[in-house]
């Protein structure tokens, strides 16, 4: 499934990554690469950014951006 | 004869980079709690036994490519420069991420030392690193050293000069074995053909797989090519069917990873058991709750502009009554009128209107250092993207634009830390809208004259609150019209919460004080000087000498100074900058303004201070000369009608920013071109909105 249908508190594992270019080499610059494991910690009010960990690192990312993030 | 070492540092944003080289050089080049703080490269030199050495502070970088301009300037530099060590800082607590960066610079092939860096917050998490293991598994020394409580400096400065000393180790970082194979065999193609190069063959065959444009293009010209390019795309071909991955960025991500779980899993223990919420972890339940996040945000901002009010204006009666008393002891000691004048109702009085406003810059510059040095601004970025993103602006366009509210021009230079060129832009065009530090004088002293002192502070906090709010929706407007275009994408990291340290704050807000005090002393005292020759030449003998005869014979004292009022107005309507306001009256009438608020506008061009200290000549000069200790705020209140007011400070929440920051935001847009847009752009916005603002305030 995609990032964006994550629940708070779970840890996921990234299995793909659908983005490209610039975007694509900015998660992998963040650790987010195949393999990797993710929390997912929050959201705010509309959903519209997404709060995830990985490793001892906390990231925010946009919806968009996490919607080209496939995890398992 | 002492020897230079010139030193890269190195190192992804907010490991404590800049921290460390001023705790090494005994510096103060500006640290914040988030990434892109420094956006410059930026020199320190110092002595150390018989060397002389100079550090190079490179803006952070997650990774070594082009993607950002400060990343840019970073890549060029370790590729085009000349540099005898890098000195990469990584973040203890962070090695897994942070050594991705360390595997690309080994593969450039210079002299590295690393600086296991925070290594006190490492004791603090209980993380237990091996660093003489590390050391020898990697062929790189490793020192653990704390920027914060400066443990393990000596160390590294011992190892600096032993790196330079001693012949460059070969690094021992290895790859998966049949990326391996592939390096040794285009490794072979360059020793048949000799191929003459400045970097090690190892290097070029590791950039070509990776596909470094840089290295292509050394290549791709050179006759070399035909016999290299089928062995490259073999090469190409085998890995990504062994890795099963199409992408090579993917793949050498992967065979990084590799290799540092590896590295971590021997040299790294950690002992602590359980997993507890961390504090940064505790703080954020609250501080970015989904629903009281942005509350929480606003209120601390009106928080700031309360304290930047109330407490502000607990020492101006004192300041006003020392510049005051200055005037009067300094006036006695000169006996030409015209250098009196000029000494007291110039300079005093110019440079006393703006230092006034001392205590209010200083709390308003503390906010702005907490709130960049905690760590809580990141969070502000996560929590307004959304927001932002509506008003075609980026989540991080929030730290320039907060930034701006301390100084235009710094803000200028952060907007870097957006990669895409059309949000840049857009930043650097409303950047202006947030209402600078130097623009927070003419506020108060406006709020002081028209507003009572408990409203004072919610007025303050609703100037920056309206301009912010202008701000978007321009950025909106523009969006739509001119910056049309694909948005960029927000992955940012949030920080740890940091307890900002004392002294860092205050260093940071010394620092801008003593610029804003050293500012007062020399271009306002100067221009203030300016001011006054402008507004008491040239002189009407004839007009003076009539008045003078009338004034004579009358005997009633009130009509005596009615008439030296007169003449008082008289002159100063006939004095340069009169004649300059007369011209400019018509264009401001509509605005309710006279011709004295009109000049200051154009005064406040150079510097918003100057709008302070053109007020207080012009109103000074042309004053009830009976009404000895009117303060200037009760002589504006007096003087300026509400309306007027409203449009007055409605100008200048919009217009143009100082001289110094329109030259900046014209270098950060990239031509000159750029500022004359700006120009149009906030004048015409600044005269609508002053139209409109005085008819309604009418
Ligand atoms: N506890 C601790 N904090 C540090 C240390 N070094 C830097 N910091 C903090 O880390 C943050 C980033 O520092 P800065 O020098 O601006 O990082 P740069 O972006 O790499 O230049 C600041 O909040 C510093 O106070 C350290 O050794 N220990
Ligand atoms: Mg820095």
């Amino acid at each position: 499934m995609r990032l964006t249908e994550a629940k708070i508190g779970q840890i996921y594992e990234v299995e793909k990554l659908y983005a490209q270019g610039a975007l694509k080499q900015r998660l992998i610059s963040f650790g987010i690469i195949k393999g990797a494991k993710i929390k997912f910690l929050a959201h705010t009010h509309l959903k519209s950014n997404y709060e995830i960990q990985i490793g001892k690192v906390t990231i925010a990312l946009r919806k968009e951006e996490a919607q080209n993030i496939e995890v398992i | 004869m002492k020897k230079n070492i010139t030193i890269a540092l190195v190192g992804q944003p907010n490991v404590g980079k800049t921290m460390l080289i001023n705790a090494i050089g005994n510096t103060t080049l500006h640290v914040g709690n988030f990434s892109g703080v420094t956006v410059e490269k930026e020199e320190i030199v110092f002595e150390y036994k018989d060397y002389i050495i100079t550090v190079v502070d490179l803006p952070g970088t997650y990774m070594l490519n082009d993607y950002s301009i400060e990343e840019r300037v970073t890549n060029n530099f370790l590729r085009d420069e000349q540099y005898d060590i890098i000195l990469n800082v990584v973040d203890s607590t962070n090695l897994e991420r942070n050594l991705q960066l360390t595997s690309e610079l080994i593969q450039l092939d210079k002299k590295m030392i690393i600086a296991l860096n925070m290594i006190d917050e490492a004791k603090k998490e209980h993380l237990d690193i091996n660093a003489n293991y590390m050391s020898e598994l990697l062929g790189i020394d490793c020192i653990k050293v704390s920027a914060a409580t400066k443990e393990g400096l000596d160390h590294l400065l011992a190892t600096i000069v032993k790196t330079y000393s001693l012949e460059k180790k070969e690094p021992k970082f290895v790859f998966s074995e049949d990326m391996e194979e592939e390096i040794r065999n285009i490794v072979t193609v360059l020793e048949k053909n000799r191929f003459k190069s400045t970097l090690s063959y190892r290097s070029i065959a590791i950039g070509l797989l990776s596909e470094n444009k840089h290295i292509y293009k050394q290549l791709h010209d050179d006759p070399i090519w035909i016999s290299l390019e089928p062995v490259l795309l073999e090469a190409h071909n085998h890995i990504k069917l062994h890795h099963n991955e199409e992408s090579m960025l993917d793949i050498m991500a992967s065979e990084y990873k590799a290799y540092i779980d590896g590295l971590l899993s021997l040299t790294v223990k950690t002992t602590k058991q359980e997993e507890q919420l961390s504090f940064t972890q505790k703080l954020d339940n609250i501080l970015i709750h989904p629903l009281l996040g942005i509350p929480i945000f606003l209120f601390f901002m009106w928080g700031l502009f309360q304290l930047t009010f109330e407490i502000g204006s607990i020492p101006m009666d004192y300041i006003d009554a020392f510049f005051g008393y200055l005037g009067d002891t300094v006036g006695a000691t000169i006996s030409n009128d015209e250098v009196r004048s000029l000494i007291v109702d110039g300079v005093i009085a110019g440079v006393g209107a703006v230092i006034l406003f001392v205590p209010n810059i200083m709390i308003l510059y503390i906010g702005i250092a907490l709130l960049e040095s905690t760590g809580y601004m990141s969070r502000v970025a996560y929590l307004l993207d959304g927001f932002f993103h509506k008003f075609g602006l980026h989540g991080q366009s929030f730290i320039p634009l907060v930034t701006g509210f301390g100084c235009s021009i710094p803000a200028y230079m952060s907007a870097r830390i957006l990669k895409n060129d059309r949000d840049r832009l857009l930043t650097l065009f409303i950047i202006g809208f947030m209402s600078c530090g130097a623009r927070l004088p003419v506020y108060v002293l406006f709020v002081g004259a028209f507003f009572s002192p408990e409203m004072a502070g919610n007025i303050l906090f609703a100037i920056y609150m309206g301009g912010a709010i202008l701000g978007l929706i321009m950025a909106k407007i523009l969006k739509l019209t001119a910056f049309k275009g694909e948005n960029e994408p927000f992955v940012m990291e949030m920080p740890k919460y940091r307890m900002p340290s004392v002294m860092l704050i205050w260093h940071t807000v010394k620092t801008k004080t003593w610029l804003y005090l050293k500012k007062a002393g020399t271009f306002i005292a100067i221009a203030s000087m300016l001011v006054w020759f402008g507004s008491n030449y040239p002189k009407n003998l004839e007009l003076t000498t009539q008045y003078e005869q009338k004034i004579e014979q009358l005997n009633n004292q009130v009509e005596k100074i009615k008439l030296q009022n007169e003449l008082k107005e008289q002159l100063l309507k006939e004095s340069y900058l009169g004649q300059m306001g007369q011209v400019l009256e018509p264009l401001f009438e509509p605005l309710g303004m006279d011709w004295k608020m009109a000049v200051a506008l154009q005064t406040g061009l150079a510097a918003k201070e100057v709008v302070v200290s053109t007020l207080g000549v012009l109103y000074s000069l042309g004053d009830d000369v009976d009404e000895e200790n009117s303060s200037l705020i009760q002589r504006l209140h007096e003087n300026i009608s509400f309306a007027s007011a409203v449009a007055f400070i409605l100008i200048i929440m919009t217009y143009l920013p100082c001289l110094a920051a329109t030259i900046v935001f014209a270098r950060e847009a990239g031509g000159k071109k750029y500022a004359f847009y700006l120009f149009v752009f906030t004048s015409v916005v600044a005269y609508l909105l002053a139209f409109i603002g005085y008819h309604i305030a009418l």
